[in-house]
């Protein structure tokens, strides 16, 4: 298949899926009757009336397992070039397989001793 | 016009309208996730133009991990979220600004790359960069790694309490006394709200620090 073909499969997939959501959405406002209420507004029907905003700040500490999502997101994006043509390689190729091979475990250690680093340290516990 | 060409224009489109969410919402949140649509399209941008690995890399490390961080960003700073406006009243300046640079960078590219009859582009496919990186590119991609380590380790001391401090300080509260009550019902109630800012300071309440 030609990079279109394929390319426009996903783009086909993308607009059914924008479409059916939006008919689904659609069909439920036009059957569904319409009562507005105030009390349908509340944020808890029964219970203790919720005081200032939901928006409040959040403990930093959350910050740096968003960081190493990030960090090991990137690690990803090294790992599909590299597995797509470690299976070609062998011993005569520039690079050689073991040397991909090195390469990639090497990169690949680094980050995990980063990950290490933060168990360590204690980052990954809630205390 | 081509089919091409009409792909391309629609996903610029897109593009360009949640860029102008992005800088004309009035809630940072909103424009967050203007931000990551906006990154989204850029990769549909990409994909138009052939570069299948780097729309990849778009969505997965923009659209992924810098939208994930700006969220967390705006989520542990008191960034202001929420119902309170923002706006940096300098519309005039930044519509100057990105004008400008708008038309320069147009000119210089029209300039270049005018006259250049459009190609067929083939261009460098997911192996052919696999085989650059481990080929020629070893040192580059493990030094990569080290700047990785470095940002995680700078950040995990940034982030992290140190054992012998006491995590109680930083329990506050983010309730301006005066606030609009998030709800309606809480609007009728709102001598109720009034009394809730008399309770003992730090003590931690809806709305405080999770």
């Amino acid at each position: 298949m030609s990079f279109e073909q394929e390319y426009g499969t996903v783009a086909i997939f993308l607009i059914v899926g924008a479409a059916l959501y939006a008919v689904i959405m659609l069909v439920n406002r036009v059957m569904r009757p319409s009562v507005p209420s105030p009390l349908k507004l509340t944020t808890y029907e029964c219970g203790v009336e919720a005081v200032g905003s939901g928006w409040s700040q959040m403990n930093i500490r959350y910050y740096v397992f968003a960081f190493l999502f990030v960090i090991f997101d990137v690690e990803a994006i090294f790992l599909f070039p590299w597995a797509v043509i470690i299976g070609e390689l062998d011993a005569t190729t520039t690079p050689s397989s073991l040397f991909a091979l090195i390469a990639m475990f090497l990169f690949i250690a680094t980050l995990l001793e980063g990950l290490a680093y933060a168990w360590k340290k204690g980052v990954l516990t809630w205390d | 016009m081509t089919g091409h060409d009409a792909v391309f224009l629609l996903v610029a489109l897109f593009t360009g309208g949640a860029a102008l969410l992005t800088v004309t919402s009035k809630n940072l949140f909103h424009a967050a996730l203007f931000l990551a649509a906006t990154l989204a399209g850029i990769a549909g941008v990409f994909l138009v133009l052939r570069a299948d690995f780097l729309a990849l890399v778009q969505l997965v490390v923009y659209v992924g991990a810098v939208a994930v961080l700006f969220l967390f960003g705006l989520m542990v700073t008191r960034a202001p979220i929420g119902r309170e406006a923002l706006d940096g009243q300098n519309r005039g300046l930044a519509l100057a600004v990105s004008g400008t640079l708008f038309v320069v960078l147009s000119g210089l590219i029209i300039q270049s790359f005018g006259g250049v009859r459009a190609a067929e582009v083939t261009g460098p496919g997911i192996r052919e960069i696999g085989i650059a990186i481990f080929a020629h590119w070893v040192l580059p991609f493990e030094l990569l790694s080290m700047l990785l380590l470095a940002a995680l380790i700078g950040a995990i001391l940034l982030a992290r309490r140190e054992s012998g401090e006491s995590g109680e300080e930083s329990v506050e509260r983010r309730i301006d006394f005066g606030d609009e009550p998030s709800t309606e019902a809480g609007a009728q109630a709102l001598p109720a709200a009034d009394t809730a800012g008399e309770l003992p300071a730090g003590e931690p309440v809806a709305g405080g620090e999770r």
